[in-house]
Formats: C-alpha cells, sequence, structure tokens
C-alpha cells in the first residue's frame, strides 16, 4: 500500500493542507473580539475530507481499480457513439431546433427569462470566440461590444424614435467600428500584452459610460427604451404590434442567435476563418503564406465585436433599461470563462458553456454567492485538467498547445 | 481623495500639495509594480491574481491591526508587527497560488497560464468576498494622526509614514536583488533557466520566492491604502493592478528599477490628472498611457534588455 510515491502524495496532501489552514484561519479567526477556531476548522475539516477521498479515489484509479466499471462504460459509450454518428448532423441540428422553438410552449416565465439569458451569452460567447478561439487573440475587454451596441440602440430608440430592427445592423456597425478603433493600436502587440491593453480599453469605455453625462446620463442610465416591432396579423388586418412579451423575446433572441450560429460556422469554413487560424498557429508561418495578418487580425476583432454589439443591442430592447453597470470586467471574464470552458473555437463548446454557466447556477439558486467564487476556480481547473474544453474543436493545432 | 484638498487654493499651494499626494500614491503603485515586473521577469506571465494578494494586504492589515489595538498594544507595535504579520501571510498565499495554478503549467501555452491567473483572480477575489463580506471594512482611525504645513501644503503623519515604509522596502529590494547571491540567483534564472539550473540553481524554488517577495510588497502596499483611504473592499485590488501593471510595463517589464520610477511617474500622473484635468476621468489616464506606451516605445523606459538589472 505505501509505496514511495503514495507517501510522497500523503506528505504533500498534508502539507497543503496546513499550509490552507494557516491561509484560512486569520481570515475567519481573528476578531477584535478575541480569537476564534471553530469557524475555520469546520470550513477547513470539510475541505480536507473532501481532498483526503479525491485523492484516495485517484490513487485507486490510478491502480485500476476501477477497471470493471470503466471499461463497459467506455464500450458502451463507444457504442453509443458510433449509433450516433450514423445519424446525419443535420437531423441532430433539427431536433435541437425543434427543441429551442417548442421550448416556451412547455415552460414558465421564469425558465423562458433563464433561456434568454443563455441565448444573449450564446451570441456573446460566439462573437469572442471568433477573436480568442479562431485568432487566438486574448480579449478581456470584449464587453465593452456589448455595451457600444446596448447604448447605440437605447440612444438612437429614445432620441430618434428608430426601430430596433433599423437599428440591428447600426449597432453593429458601431461596434465594428469601435473593434477596428480599439483594434488597430493593439493588434501589433505579444499576447499577453494584448490582454492588458483590452481590459484596459474595456475600462475606458465603461468610465467615459459611467461620466458622459450629457449623452449617456451616467450611472443613471437611459430610461424607456422601445422593445421590437413587427406587422402582424390581428383582427383580420395587418397591424404594427410590440414584441414585448417574454416568449417573443426570446423568438427574437432565437432568431439573433441561429443566424449568429450560422454565421460563424460559415466564417469558420471560409476563406477567412481558415487565415484566422493561420494566424493563431503560427504568425510568421501564415505571412508567408501570403496572409496579411494585421488586417486578418483586425478583421477578426471587428466580426467579433459585430456579434458582441448585436447582442448588445437586444439587451437593451429586453431590459427597457441600460446603465454602465452592465458592462463590468467581470462580465467580460464571464463570457471568456464561457468560451474556455466549452473549448476554445468550437461552436457547440460555446452553447454548452453558456448553458453551465448561466443556466446551472439557476437550478442552484441557494449559492448564489458562490458563483463567481465556482467560476474563478473552475477557469483555473479547466487549465490544469481540460485545456481543450468540454467539447474541444476539431481543427485545433498541435503548435497552440506549445509554448509560442 | 487627497485629505487636505480643500485647504490649498493657490497655484503654488495646490501644486505642492499635488506633487506630495503623487508621491505618496506612486510610492504604493511602485511597490505593487515590483510584483509584476519581477514576476513577468521571471516567467513572462502576467500575474492577474497579484491585484487579489494586494487586496487581501489590506484585510490582513485590517484584521491584524483592529486585533492588536483591541489588545491594547501602542500604534507603532501594532502597525510594524501587523506589517510583518500581513506580508508573511501574503507570501505564503502567492506561493500557493503559484504551486496550484502557474507550476502545473510551465510548459503549457501562454494563454493557459494566462486564464489560470485570471481564474484564480477571480477565485480569490470571491473568496475575500466570501469570508471578509461585501462592504468596506474601516481601519482603526486612531493609527497615526495629524500633519504638519510646509509651503501651503499639508503633509500628513500617515503620509510620512508610507512614504518611509515604501522607502525602505525599496532599497531591502534593492539589496536583496543586486548584493545578495539569492538576488544573484534570481537574476540568472530570469536571464537563462536552462542554464541557471545547470550551475545549480534551484530554479523552481528561485521562482516560488520571487511570487513570495512580490506578494509581501503587495501586500505592505495594500495596508498602506487602506490606511490612507481609512477602508478595504473586497474587489479594490483590480484597478490599481491594472495601474501598477501599467507602471510596470512603463518601466519596462522585467526592470526593477524601472517599476519604482513607472509606480512613480503612474502615481503623479494619475494626481495631477485629477487635479488639474477632470477627476471623474482620472482612471483612464493611466489606460491611455498603458496604451501609448506599448504602442510607441514597447520596450519602457528602462527598456527590456539591460540585462544586470532584470529579474
Amino acid at each position: 500500500m505505501t509505496t514511495p510515491a503514495s507517501r510522497k502524495l500523503w506528505l504533500g496532501y498534508a502539507v497543503a493542507m496546513l499550509w490552507f489552514f494557516v491561509l484560512l484561519w486569520p481570515l475567519l479567526g481573528i476578531t477584535p473580539e478575541g480569537l476564534e477556531f471553530a469557524t475555520s476548522f469546520g470550513i477547513w475539516s470539510k475541505v480536507a475530507v473532501a481532498a483526503a477521498i479525491i485523492l484516495a479515489l485517484w490513487q485507486l484509479k490510478q491502480r485500476g481499480v476501477f477497471g470493471f466499471v470503466s471499461r463497459p462504460v467506455e464500450a458502451l459509450s463507444d457504442s453509443l457513439g458510433k449509433a450516433t454518428g450514423v445519424v446525419p448532423t443535420w437531423v441532430w441540428l433539427s431536433l435541437v431546433l425543434a427543441g429551442a422553438l417548442a421550448f416556451p410552449l412547455l415552460t414558465e416565465r421564469y425558465a423562458h427569462d433563464v433561456a434568454i439569458s443563455v441565448l444573449v451569452y450564446v451570441c456573446l460567447g460566439l462573437g469572442l470566440n471568433v477573436v480568442v478561439g479562431m485568432a487566438g487573440l486574448l480579449d478581456l475587454g470584449y464587453i465593452a461590444f456589448y455595451g457600444v451596441g446596448a447604448y447605440t440602440y437605447a440612444l438612437l430608440s429614445v432620441h430618434y424614435g428608430l426601430s430596433f430592427w433599423l437599428c440591428l445592423p447600426i449597432a453593429g456597425t458601431f461596434s465594428a467600428i469601435a473593434g477596428c478603433i480599439i483594434g488597430y493600436p493593439t493588434l501589433r502587440m505579444r499576447g499577453d500584452y494584448l490582454a492588458i491593453v483590452t481590459l484596459g480599453f474595456g475600462e475606458i469605455v465603461r468610465i467615459v459610460l459611467n461620466n458622459w453625462m450629457s449623452l449617456t446620463n451616467g450611472p443613471n442610465g437611459i430610461l424607456g427604451v422601445k422593445p421590437p416591432g413587427t406587422y402582424w396579423w390581428s383582427d383580420g388586418k395587418i397591424d404594427h404590434i410590440w414584441l414585448g412579451s417574454l416568449e417573443q423575446f426570446y423568438y427574437v433572441i432565437l432568431a439573433l442567435a441561429v443566424c449568429t450560429v450560422i454565421a460563424v460556422y460559415r466564417l469558420n469554413n471560409s476563406r477567412i476563418g481558415r487565415a484566422f487560424e493561420a494566424v493563431r498557429e503560427d504568425q510568421t508561418a501564415a505571412e508567408l503564406m501570403g496572409v496579411n495578418t494585421l488586417r486578418i487580425k483586425l478583421l477578426a476583432y471587428a466580426l467579433g465585436a459585430i456579434f458582441g454589439g448585436l447582442a448588445g443591442a437586444f439587451f437593451a430592447a429586453r431590459m427597457r433599461f441600460v446603465s454602465p453597470e452592465s458592462f463590468t470586467f467581470i462580465e467580460s471574464a464571464m463570457v471568456l470563462a464561457m468560451v474556455v470552458l466549452g473549448g476554445m473555437g468550437s461552436i457547440p463548446g460555446v452553447i454548452l458553456g453558456a448553458l453551465a454557466l448561466i443556466a446551472l447556477p439557476e437550478v442552484f439558486r441557494g449559492f448564489e454567492l458562490y458563483r463567481m467564487f465556482v467560476f474563478g476556480g473552475v477557469m483555473a481547473l479547466m487549465m490544469l485538467f481540460r485545456p481543450k474544453g468540454l467539447w474541444p474543436a476539431k481543427r485545433m493545432g498541435a503548435r497552440s498547445e506549445e509554448r509560442d | 481623495m487627497a485629505p487636505a484638498f480643500h485647504k490649498a487654493h493657490k497655484h503654488v499651494e495646490f501644486f505642492l500639495q499635488q506633487l506630495v499626494n503623487g508621491i505618496t500614491l506612486g510610492g504604493v503603485y511602485a511597490l505593487v509594480a515590483l510584483g509584476y515586473t519581477m514576476v513577468y521577469g521571471i516567467i513572462q506571465l502576467i500575474n492577474f491574481a497579484h491585484g487579489e494578494i494586494f487586496a487581501a494586504g489590506g484585510y490582513m492589515g485590517v484584521i491584524l491591526i483592529s486585533w492588536l489595538v483591541s489588545q491594547g498594544y501602542p500604534p507603532f507595535i501594532c502597525l510594524s508587527v501587523a506589517l510583518v504579520l500581513a506580508m508573511g501571510y501574503c507570501a505564503l498565499l502567492a506561493m500557493a497560488v503559484e504551486k496550484l495554478a502557474y507550476k502545473p503549467l510551465r510548459s503549457s501555452s501562454r494563454l493557459s497560464v494566462l486564464l489560470s491567473a485570471l481564474g484564480m483572480s477571480i477565485f480569490l477575489q470571491n473568496g475575500l468576498m466570501l469570508t471578509q463580506g461585501v462592504y468596506d471594512r474601516a481601519y482603526p482611525g486612531e493609527m497615526v494622526q495629524g500633519g504638519f504645513e510646509i509651503g501651503g501644503a499639508v503633509i500628513s503623519y500617515m503620509q510620512i509614514v508610507i512614504v518611509g515604509i515604501t522607502v525602505l522596502l525599496l532599497v531591502g529590494l534593492n539589496i536583496l536583488v543586486f548584493k545578495t547571491r539569492i538576488g544573484k540567483a534570481m537574476r540568472a534564472t530570469a536571464q537563462d533557466k536552462t542554464m541557471s539550473a545547470l550551475v545549480g540553481i534551484n530554479s523552481s524554488r528561485i521562482i516560488s520566492l520571487t511570487f513570495a517577495i512580490g506578494a509581501a510588497l503587495a501586500c505592505a502596499a495594500g495596508i498602506m491604502v487602506g490606511m490612507y483611504y481609512g477602508s478595504v473592499r473586497y474587489d479594490m485590488g483590480f484597478v490599481p493592478g491594472v495601474k501598477a501593471f501599467s507602471a510596470a510595463v512603463l518601466g519596462g517589464i522585467g526592470n526593477i528599477t524601472g517599476a519604482m520610477l513607472g509606480g512613480l511617474i503612474i502615481g503623479m500622473i494619475e494626481v495631477f490628472a485629477a487635479g488639474y484635468i477632470s477627476s471623474e476621468y482620472k482612471d483612464v489616464f493611466a489606460f491611455i498611457i498603458l496604451i501609448g506606451v506599448l504602442y510607441f516605445m514597447p520596450t519602457g523606459i528602462m527598456g527590456e534588455n539591460v540585462d544586470d538589472t532584470r529579474v
């Protein structure tokens, strides 16, 4: 039982747990009223027991104790994989789409609300996926484009009464312009500098939105944004109606999400998509092959920004209100977490990531406070144990895994 | 933000006051920037969790000082004991983060480590929120009070203490890095990990140590910011973190002297911009400088390849 390797493992465990206690206790135990051990010891012991169980299970797995379970399960999943492979992809897609279309008929208002958030984040995640997953540019200020889109529609709607459908392309255009403005000075930088500069730009946009009182009404935000309108049969004649109910919003954002998925899918398989990937894998080689890397990166940035802007315009219409508070760094980090969790460069992965990060916390509403705490931990753990994500992209080169 | 802001009306007085405030703030940024620059110099990683270490330092300061004050120790003892203990705490915290989240990723892509660092940052920030609550926590008020006037500018004793501790730490760091064997090992590892390993330097221990030193400095900065403004908050590390990183880049990332200089410049610019241009947009200037420096002068003031001063 006690091989040197396992002894080392448990020694490491003991040191780590001691370390953890030293880090945890001062935060909870030292109060002006005196020193207290019970609370921190309670938390500590739970974590220690959980870690011990995980370690023990892992050790048993290493020795192949679970072979009698894992072998049949693997065989089953293999055969399932083969069986599902027989059914053509379009059947699966239409099943998913039918499910999504029928969703509001089968569920409550609350579920509609969650589904709308999930779909908004699907759009955002897919947009960021173009920048981070396909072109390999880490963008930590992505939410700025979402903000630009939202404010564009909110301002045009409130001041000029323009319709949502007209503003959608305008919001996209403005976001793309913002993307180019932000992108141009940053794109000549190395990857990790790019991350911090985009973060800075994201903050600048938020601070400007917060302080430009005459345009954005500052922290109070803009009220009275109109929902999308459309012409529809009512009482035997075609009439203009506002799409104000939750189901109607759901269908609008579903349409937007489906368009985004199709656009990103087509982009992925296009000449431009290949160029993005070439830049991601090896910039020098891409340049040698005749890819104009600066232009391609700028394009990736602008395209990602457009998707963000469209989602932003919808967000403004849905909430009927925008304020700078919705566009903080944490939102950027959340969208990024979705892309990372799902699998960079993978469309189903990003959708899965959005579901996991938006819908799952709704199930565990009692643990709302722990949400970001768990996000951060999961993000680091994913990088350690499954850097390609839950549903990895098919075409991810070997090089992107190497150190550059 | 400046304690004696409203007293200074005339131009010179106002200028002097801003200068004093700028030096105080700049010293704090310099301390945080050193952690970024040292870690970047040695493993080329933007340590996003560094701002959270700074915040954790601020919290440890408030926790320890409140406790020591309640035990009836005199302010000087409270401050120095809390400073030393909190610095030790933050060093342990940073070493734990490095061991868990960065070390196993040493051979993977840069993007992975960066994302892991971002994850750790969010994790630590929310860990602080969960254990310490979402509201501000106030420092005990009676620590260092009073001040004096020179040429119309009011200098509080708090500012003297802050600048004094900062200078002490900066001198200590310089001695450590440039005069000791450990410092030599750190510089060697930063220059070439393989070669330094060949001559018998345990690079993973040196990296760990670098994190510990950077964290201890950030912790001191956190405590001083907490005392200066009177309270701490769980998310106080984010914006100063980015500004300190800008300072590190401005000075030339990887360069210790550069980080000190950069911190001072960023602090000055922020205070003067807030005083003369617009206080609403004071956070924007640091970002604009960061972008400008990276665009026009990516190696910073001191340059990246001044071999001798690199860690």
